[in-house]
């Protein structure tokens, strides 16, 4: 309980932030957000004692934006908060944004936290490394933990050059033993430590270059600092028990990142090369999308969705998909509430690893939407990630409150 | 093709009208109501969009447009979204041409992601209401054929009757009928034809002003499907002209923090 006491510390700090914030820009400035409950539902009894069937957690995600008058500059606040039934871990307050953005001729400026994302795939984000993973979240990676950076854009017509200089890194979050959908053992982030003398003190850089021309969008990006991704090294906690401790490598890592764009297809393509995580090595998604519009003489849209996905660490790499390939079918109804439906299966060609996955969600009226996500594992051997999650196929329904 | 339009009326005029096949006229209809918008530069608007259906249920979206008039193509356009409160920040930029595909991105503010979308969905409905995507798009000439049909007074005012043929096979209409009005060449009415050639939609413009002393624009536009018994009332307000915009206004960063 302590935990969920300081968890409320932390909200009420953050609310407090906010309040201080909102009174001095009183008069321009403008609160919204949204709160939701969410329910997790596992199909199977957990491996371990401490972990429960059934999770509920409540989120709220204020964002105040602020534009400067007669400019195109501005200010934007967005804390989060869940608490969680049984996990201390999960339970947590973040700050996802807080930025000043300065707005010039051919450039921008922005200063704070915040949240950045590049890339064009589905399946995974490869490219995508900024920010931390909120991997307490979701396990999707989706989510993201608030970046402090200075970031500079230039705006030419041979395309956005974005240069960023990142202070004060973020380790992933990781769930505790009475969570789901994690290791075991458990990740002892207590634990975590680094390659660099100077920690999480260390100043990452990274540069994207992207452009547009006709149907083609290309990104190419080039990172050195602090892996956003530990490696998981066996350990002993405290207690003596066995844990796995968090070690962040410096890397080296360049992405591309480019979608063809043509009538009803999407192309796309992202691939990485990285040094510094053991052997230099490289990954890529490549794939495509395709959209029957107006399909069953209805106003919906089906789109089919392949995509590879490679590692040439083969076996040993510390990710399910180094051979996979992920088919998928999306169904956007285009009715009054957005009912949109997702469904793919990621299939490992190397053996029988399965990894399913349902996204739906739906307006309820003018404010409120219903969300349901449902994610099984099958078939994976010892040496796969997911065969942690072997038991931890579950159902989550949310509903959030937008204001 | 343009221009030999162009040299054929300022040079022939009058008298070949008379000769023109109604193909010609249809065209010739067209260009001149293109003629009279054009030099706008840009505008931005608020629309509000309040889709009702059978039952008589409503439901209401927000959104905020910018509209930049390019030379030679077709215009540029952001339109951020806010409500419902879900898709709040939401917005899309598109690139109309006036030959082949329009570009489209759409900002996903939860995720902070940007996505080139497929433009072929242009039958498909926008936000859910009566309007298609091709409906609000820019109206370039070169996206139909044209037919005159006849002359016909609509409500009080002498107007042109066309009909309009979609060049895009992705179109979801086989023909439009429009009602032109003969002293300013405003739309007043359109009856669109689904591709079994039913009439599936009727779209008719009320209240015009005139801005710059210029341009005409309709503070209300009605969409009413026939077939499945829903409307979408879409009302503009805080029409501004010529405020400045650039292209700088209408790119990916500029897309980013529309709000």
């Amino acid at each position: 309980m302590s935990v969920l006491r300081q968890c409320l510390i932390v909200l009420t700090r953050v609310m407090a932030v906010c309040a201080a914030v909102s009174l001095s820009f009183a008069h321009a400035g403008e609160w919204f957000g949204f709160v939701s409950l969410e329910h997790q539902g596992f199909f199977h009894p957990p491996l371990d004692p401490p972990q429960q069937r059934s999770y509920f957690s409540l989120v709220a995600q204020p964002e105040y934006y602020h534009r400067f008058e007669g400019t195109k500059d501005s200010f934007t606040f967005v804390p989060f908060g869940r608490v969680d039934q049984y996990d201390p871990e999960r339970s947590h307050a973040d700050i996802r944004e807080l930025t000043w953005l300065k707005v010039g001729e051919g450039y921008e400026w922005r200063l704070g936290v915040r949240k950045v994302f590049w890339g064009v795939t589905e399946s995974q984000h490869l490219v995508d490394i900024i920010n931390q993973t909120d991997l307490v979240e979701n396990i999707d990676t989706e989510d993201k933990l608030g970046q402090p950076m200075v970031n500079f854009a230039l705006l030419r017509d041979w395309g956005t050059l974005n240069v960023f200089v990142l202070p004060g890194f973020r380790e992933r979050t990781f769930p505790g033993v009475e969570g789901r959908l994690r290791t075991s053992p458990r990740v002892d982030v207590d634990q975590a430590n680094y390659e660099s003398a100077r920690g999480r003190r260390h100043v990452d850089y990274a540069l994207r270059w992207s452009k547009s021309i006709s149907g083609w969008d290309i990104g190419l990006s080039q990172f050195y600092g602090t892996s956003r991704d530990p490696r998981l090294l066996p350990g002993v906690d405290g207690n003596g028990l066995p844990v796995l401790i968090p070690r962040y490598d410096l890397i080296y890592q360049t992405g591309l990142d480019v979608q063809f764009t043509e009538g009803s297809w999407l192309w796309k393509l992202e691939a990485i090369r990285r040094r510094g995580q053991g052997p230099t090595y490289a990954a890529a998604t490549g794939g495509f999308e395709y959209t029957f519009t107006g399909v069953f003489g209805t106003a919906m849209d089906l789109g089919l969705i392949a995509e590879y996905l490679y590692d040439d660490r083969g076996a040993g790499a510390p990710t399910p998909f180094q051979d996979d390939v992920m088919t998928g079918l999306r169904l956007a109804l285009n009715d009054v509430q957005s009912s949109e439906v997702l469904i793919g299966v990621v299939n490992d060609r190397r053996h029988a690893a399965k990894f399913f996955n349902l996204e739906a969600r739906r307006r309820l009226g003018a404010h409120y939407k219903l969300s349901l996500e449902v994610r099984a594992f099958a078939g994976a051997p010892v040496t796969d990630p997911t065969y942690f999650w072997r038991r931890d196929d579950y159902l989550q329904l949310e509903l959030a409150r937008y204001f | 093709m343009k221009y030999w339009i162009w040299i054929a009326l300022t040079l022939l005029g009058a008298p070949v009208a008379q000769a023109e096949t109604a193909q010609e006229k249809g065209l010739a209809i067209a260009v001149e109501a293109d003629r009279r918008d054009k030099g706008f530069g840009d505008f931005t608007a608020h629309m509000e969009m309040i889709l009702r259906n059978r039952q008589g249920e409503e439901s209401t979206r927000r959104l905020r447009i910018s509209t930049l008039e390019v030379k030679g193509d077709g215009d540029k356009g952001l339109s951020i979204f806010d409500e419902p409160a879900d898709v709040r920040g939401t917005a899309l930029l598109t690139f109309t041409h006036k030959v082949g595909e329009d570009d489209q991105w759409l900002y996903l503010p939860a995720l902070k992601r940007v996505k080139r979308i497929a433009s072929s969905n242009k039958s498909g409905p926008f936000m859910g209401s009566e309007f298609a995507y091709e409906d609000v798009a820019s109206q370039e000439i070169e996206k139909y054929n044209y037919k005159f049909l006849r002359d016909e007074t609509y409500e009080g005012k002498p107007c042109f009757v066309i009909e309009r043929y979609p060049v895009d096979k992705h179109s979801g209409y086989t023909r439009q009928q429009v009602w032109i009005d003969q002293a300013e060449y405003r739309p007043w009415k359109i009856d669109f034809f689904d591709r079994k050639d039913s009439l599936l939609k009727t779209l008719v413009w009320r209240g015009y002003h005139q801005y710059l002393g210029k341009y005409w624009r309709a503070d209300e536009m009605f969409m009413q499907n026939h077939q499945s018994g829903k409307s979408t009332l879409l009302k503009w307000h805080d029409y501004k002209f010529r405020i400045g915009l650039k292209d700088a206004d209408f790119n990916e960063a500029s897309l980013k923090r529309a709000r």
